[in-house]
């Protein structure tokens, strides 16, 4: 099964509108809370860097038989130092932002501890492409 | 602990409705951090925050969190209570500070799951 969303990058709110859509899906499925909850929650902080540091973007979910992947596409502005973006506590974020609650430095961390597989490919001023993939 | 008693005990006004009040939280969590919840919250907690914008409802939804307690008399925002109406998660405001909030629930036995620490938060 392959599912598509756009990302809106002007609005806050929408950041884990399609996360919320594809837990939905997953759940209908029968697929077990715990898998849920290690996608819901890896998608929704790259969603969230999608709308924060990108202006919005492409994600595509596979759903597989014995794994799921979201691919997050980007034409933002690339990651600059991905090993430290890769630090907890590291963060780029504006301070409206971090007083949304989040740019903490803790998303791409948080992604790394729940996607089974992680995999970031960035280019300075040409964008980013996230895949996350969680076997079930 | 029953929502009904969280309501009681923390003096709160019910700002959603058309949720259960007779259900039951496991543990509570106290966080600005929306992050720190995506990171720790485990089981069928009840999540205490001062932030008031819709994306405490969207974590609350994707971490299957049923009831939120915002805290220093804070209004939360329409889209907020819009959102929180949506999804049927349970919007309850306290004028107590995050920490007395929390100190009341655990004094009555409501207390925080146990935090699980790895390589990436150390």
């Amino acid at each position: 099964m392959k599912l598509h969303y756009k990302v809106d990058g002007g609005a806050f709110t929408s950041a884990g509108f399609a996360a919320g859509q594809v837990k939905r899906t997953l759940r209908q499925l029968g697929i077990s809370p715990e898998i849920i909850r290690k996608i819901s929650i890896a998608m929704y902080e790259a969603e969230m860097n999608m709308v924060l540091h990108a202006n919005g973007g492409n994600v595509d979910v596979e759903l597989a038989k014995d794994y799921i992947t979201v691919v997050l596409e980007d034409q933002g502005p690339g990651i600059e130092d991905i090993d430290r973006a890769m630090e907890v506590g590291y963060s780029t974020a504006s301070q409206k932002v971090r007083s949304m609650g989040f740019g903490a430095g803790m998303g791409l961390p948080n992604m790394k501890r729940y996607a089974d597989e992680l995999t970031i490919d960035t280019k300075l001023g040409v964008g980013t492409r996230v895949e996350l993939k969680v076997f079930i | 602990m029953k929502l009904n008693t969280v309501i009681e005990l923390l003096d709160t006004d019910v700002v959603t409705g058309k949720v259960n009040l007779d259900y039951e939280v496991y543990y509570a969590y106290g966080s600005d951090l929306l992050s720190d919840v995506l990171a720790f919250v485990k089981n069928n907690v009840l999540l205490l925050t001062g932030l008031v914008h819709p994306q405490v409802i969207r974590t609350a939804e994707l971490m299957d969190i049923k009831a939120v307690v915002i805290v220093r008399g804070k209004k939360p925002s329409q889209e907020m209570v819009t959102m929180a109406n949506q999804k049927g998660i349970l919007l309850l405001t306290t004028n107590h500070s995050l920490f007395t909030a929390c100190g009341i629930l655990y004094e009555k036995g409501l207390y925080g799951e146990e935090i699980v620490h790895d390589e990436i938060t150390l």
